[in-house]
Formats: structure tokens, sequence, C-alpha cells
């Protein structure tokens, strides 16, 4: 009986089997997902205190969504103090390539074994999964871990990358959004945010914004007088300080 | 009100950095000293990375040192031919301290660094003045402090390259000074202070110079070598945030005015032990900061230094 009616199933289950392939190929994954931010641009003004964004879109169906914001990539050193003739030195360190200077991610619902971690290691969502790699190769994988795990509790201590993950809503069936924070420390350049579709225990379709993180107006004007004249910006420091000191000392000479 | 500072890359409350800059003003006023030894750990403690507060306490000492010498120069209180002698080693110390200072910057140690001199050198200084003025107060008013000899014969008097300070009435080797400045000079760039406080007793243990111009002096050279140091460390290292040091001189200004005034009502050994009272907390705290087991033995460094 049931070896029958495998027997009628299995065309079927070719064409089905077809179908999909199709609708996963990368063109058609655009229609899945949708989504995009409140806002492009994230400027710092002279009273730039932190902010949100909002970050919202539309899936095609069911699935889980997460939210991957990463910041400019840099080099970061780990240093390790040891106690040495009773003061607190540090005696080692490892640096770190392509560390992520901002680190944020929002999920609609847990992942924990739903998805296998090669998946989310891979699309590097969530702090366990950040792509951390040494300069140099460390052969003590422990030794790797210890100083891992270093950098990012430093990176949270100083709100730079999240300690509890965010969480993205659903407005029905098919919308959803979620708020990004970026605090009053937020280093400059070029941010991204990645929006993962996942379906199964796999992601099914992904989509990445550009975000900017730029200086604006008068503190923009003053880093880059820094930057660029810095022998002008020396003087004008100096002479400043001078003329407010010569300032002070001729108002408060007769009172 | 909250505002970005463009350098440090932080937003901080003006009222606070106002305050902060009043509070160590009143306090360099009341003692007639620098502040930048309080100023610079602060700046550190509120987030400031600690090579912007550096940079930026030596810009703003200069304009702190200005209204003060400007006060001594009115009373013919400075002598400028030491000064000169003593801004030339000055200015070679200042240089090698700012060069030091991103050499262990790239190490990773310019915070043990700068600990270690606060606990050194801060710690010592301030021993000794508690302890010379505890003997004077308790020796009691009245009793005029009493120079054993005019003149001591060392072994410092018969280094080479003598020369004549009339003003100050001293004939000594000019390389004497120099080493005072040259050491002074270091320190302005690797700790952000003016140096006032090791420059003050120097000079008048060291070179044996009248107590009354020892302040103008010393101050004379520190406009100097604070603006050489806050030359190099803009030119250098970019990290004088103008914005902070704006801030910082305009609470630092009025603050030190009122302490001047209230400093005048004290009398000296009295203000020299609160002072060094304030000075050996300061020390001390960074002395345990040291010795205590750190709360996370790994930290971490950004590109920039922050």
């Amino acid at each position: 009986m049931r070896g029958v009616r495998r027997l009628l199933i299995l065309p079927a289950g070719l064409l089905a089997g077809f179908i999909l392939m199709v609708a996963t190929r990368p063109d058609a994954w655009a229609q899945s997902l949708v989504a995009d931010l409140s806002s492009h641009l994230i400027a710092i003004t002279t009273g730039f205190t932190g902010t949100d964004v909002v970050l919202f879109g539309a899936v095609d169906g069911e699935g889980d969504v997460a939210v991957v914001v990463q910041g400019p990539e840099g080099e970061v050193t780990v240093r390790h103090k040891d106690r040495v003739a009773g003061i607190w030195i540090n005696t080692d360190e490892i640096e770190f390539a392509r560390v992520p200077a901002f680190y944020t991610v929002a999920l609609s619902n847990t992942l924990d074994g739903v998805v296998p971690p090669a998946v989310l290691q891979r699309h590097e969502i969530g702090l366990d999964y950040i792509r951390l790699a040494p300069v140099k190769k460390i052969d003590k994988a422990e030794k790797l871990a210890e100083y891992r795990a270093a950098l990012i509790r430093n990176k949270q201590r100083m709100g730079l990358y999240t300690t509890e993950v965010g969480e993205v809503s659903f407005l029905g069936q098919r919308l959803f959004r979620t708020r990004i924070y970026f605090p009053a420390n937020v280093p400059t350049g070029t941010y991204t945010a990645s929006v993962f579709l996942i379906r199964d225990g796999d992601v099914v379709s992904a989509q990445t914004t550009p975000l900017l993180v730029s200086k604006i107006g008068f503190s923009a004007s003053v880093a880059e007088f820094a930057q660029r004249q810095s022998v002008f910006y020396a003087v004008l420091g100096i002479l400043l300080a001078v003329s407010l000191g010569w300032l002070a000392g001729i108002i408060f000479r007769k009172s | 009100m909250q505002i970005y500072l463009p350098i440090a890359e932080i937003s901080v409350n003006a009222l606070l950095i106002l305050l902060l800059g009043g509070g160590v003003g009143f306090l360099s006023g009341l003692f007639g000293v620098g502040g930048g030894f309080l100023m610079t750990p602060l700046l550190i403690f509120i987030g400031v990375p600690p090579a912007v507060a550096v940079g930026t306490q030596a810009n703003q000492l200069v304009g702190a040192s200005v209204s003060g010498v400007l006060a001594h120069w009115r009373r013919n209180n400075v002598d400028v031919k030491l000064g000169l002698v003593m801004l030339s080693g000055g200015t070679v110390g200042t240089a090698l301290g700012v060069w030091i200072f991103g050499l262990l910057q790239a190490l990773g140690h310019i915070d043990l660094v700068i600990s270690l001199s606060y606990v050194l050198f801060l710690g010592t200084v301030s021993s000794l003045m508690l302890w010379e003025s505890v003997g004077a107060i308790i020796r009691g008013r009245g009793s005029v402090a009493t120079r054993s000899k005019l003149h001591h014969h060392t072994w410092l008097h018969g280094l080479p390259f003598k020369m004549r300070f009339p003003r100050s009435r001293l004939y000594i080797s000019a390389l004497l000074p120099a080493l005072i400045g040259f050491v002074c000079g270091l320190l302005v760039a690797i700790m952000g202070i003016g140096g006032g406080f090791l420059l003050v007793p120097a000079m008048i243990y060291i070179l044996g110079m009248p107590t009354a111009l020892v302040a103008g002096t010393s101050l004379f050279q520190i406009v100097f070598t604070t603006g050489i140091a806050a030359f190099l460390q803009a030119v250098g290292n970019q990290t004088v945030d103008i914005m902070l040091a704006l801030l910082l001189l305009v609470g630092g200004v009025i603050g030190a005015q009122f302490g001047t005034r209230i400093g005048a009502k004290l009398r000296g050994e009295q203000a020299r032990a609160l002072l060094a009272l304030v000075v050996l907390a300061v020390a001390a705290k960074l002395a345990v900061d040291l010795v205590l087991r750190p709360e996370d033995l790994f930290s971490i460094t950004l590109p920039g230094g922050s």
C-alpha cells in the first residue's frame, strides 16, 4: 500500500524540488525579504548624545528575522596583566585583525538549537560568532578563546558591543521592525545593517544596507582642521589659552 | 548640557567640565600650583582617552600659567635669565617626553608609567612637604624659618659652566637649572602636569633661589614647556581637544581667582600641609590601584589610543 503511494508521489516530489531550486536562486531571494533603515546617516553634531535608528521591513511568509549591525573594522590589541614585583603590569598581548568597532544583534526568536552554529558563524549572527582572528597565528586555542572573550567583554563595558540580544518585533505576519541604539561614543565610519530571513534552520534570504556615522557641522570642522592643518590648529590652541589667561589677568587685576 | 568633544570623540556634560575646571582652578589658586596632577586623572576618570587628557591638559596649563606669570611679572618677581636657562633644558626634556609618550603608548605601558611617575614623584615630594609643613606648624607661629647657613658649599657648586644670575644673586653652574628644567619637561609631556610642584622645591633646595622669585620664575618656564608640549602633542599625536581645553580654561580661570583670594588668608605652612595632603591622597589612590588586583586583568587598545 505504502509502496504504491510513494510511486505516485515521486513525479510530484521532483516537480516540487525543482520549484524550490528556482525559488531559492539569489535573484528570487530579493522578493522574500525587504528592509530599510529610518535613516542612513547618523550625524554627530555638537549636541550628540546617542541616537536610535529604526530598521523595518517585510517578509513573504513564515520565518525568523535576525538583524546584525556592525561598525568599521580595525586592529585591536588585547593585553593581559600579571603581577610583577607586587604591581600589575601588562605582560602579554594578542592583536586581533579586522575587529568591528561596533556590534549589535536583534532577533525575532531565539536561534539556540534551531539554527546550526555553522550557519550563525557564516553570517556572524550573535556575539559568540563574530569573526575575530588574530593577526599572527596563535597555537593555543584556550588562550585565544580567553583573549577573545576579554575583547568582547571590554567592548561591552564601553557600550560598543551589545550586552543583550535586541528584539525584532512582528506587526502581523509580514511586517517587522527593530530599534538599534547608537551610544554617544559611537565611532565614525561606514556601518552595515544586515537582515537575515531564517527558515528551517537556514538563512534563506539576506539583505545588507549601509549606514554612515559621520561628524557634521562644527565638531566635524574642528576635527578636520586638527587633522589637516595640525600646525595651525596647535598654534591656535595655544593662542586661545594665552589670550584667555591674559584676559583673566586683566579682568581680575583690580577687583 | 551635553557637548560632543571632536577630538576626544565622546559626549560630556559641559557644566561638569566647567565645574571640574573651576574646582581644580580653585585649588591651584589656593596653593599656587598648576593643578595638572589632579586634572589629568580626573579627565581620564570621566572617560577622556588618556592621550587626549595629557595633550589637552598641556594646552590648558599654558593659559593657567600665563595669568599666574603676569601677576608675578608686575611685581618684578621673575628671573628671566634663570628661567631661560631652565627652559633650554625644558625644551629638550619636553620633546624627548613627547617621543617617549608615543613609544610607551605603542608598547602598552603608558598607563603604568603615568601611574608609577605619579606615585614616585608626587608621593615623595608631598611626603617631604607634609613633614616640613607639619613641623613648621608644631614649632608654632612666630618662629622665623631659620636658615642654618646662608651658603652651603656642596659638590653641586663644583660643576662646570658657572654663570651669574644677578636677579637671584646666584653664581652657579648653568647645568643645574638646565637639568631641573629637563626633568620637569619630561614630566610635562608624560604626566600632563605643569611640573611646578617639583620645580618649586627643586629651585629652593637645589638652586637656593630666593623664595620670592621661585613661583614667578617657575611659572615663566612652565608657560613655555607646556606650550611646546601642547604644540608637539597637537601636531604629532593629534591629541589636543580645543573644545575641552576651552571649557577647562573658562572654569579654571574663574576658580583660580577665588582660590587666590582664600589662599591669601591661609598661612604658608597651613596651605603647604593641605596641598601635601591632597597630593598624597592622589598618589596613594594610584599606588593602591597598582597593587590591587584589577577587576579585569584584560584591557584593550583601539587604534588611536583611546
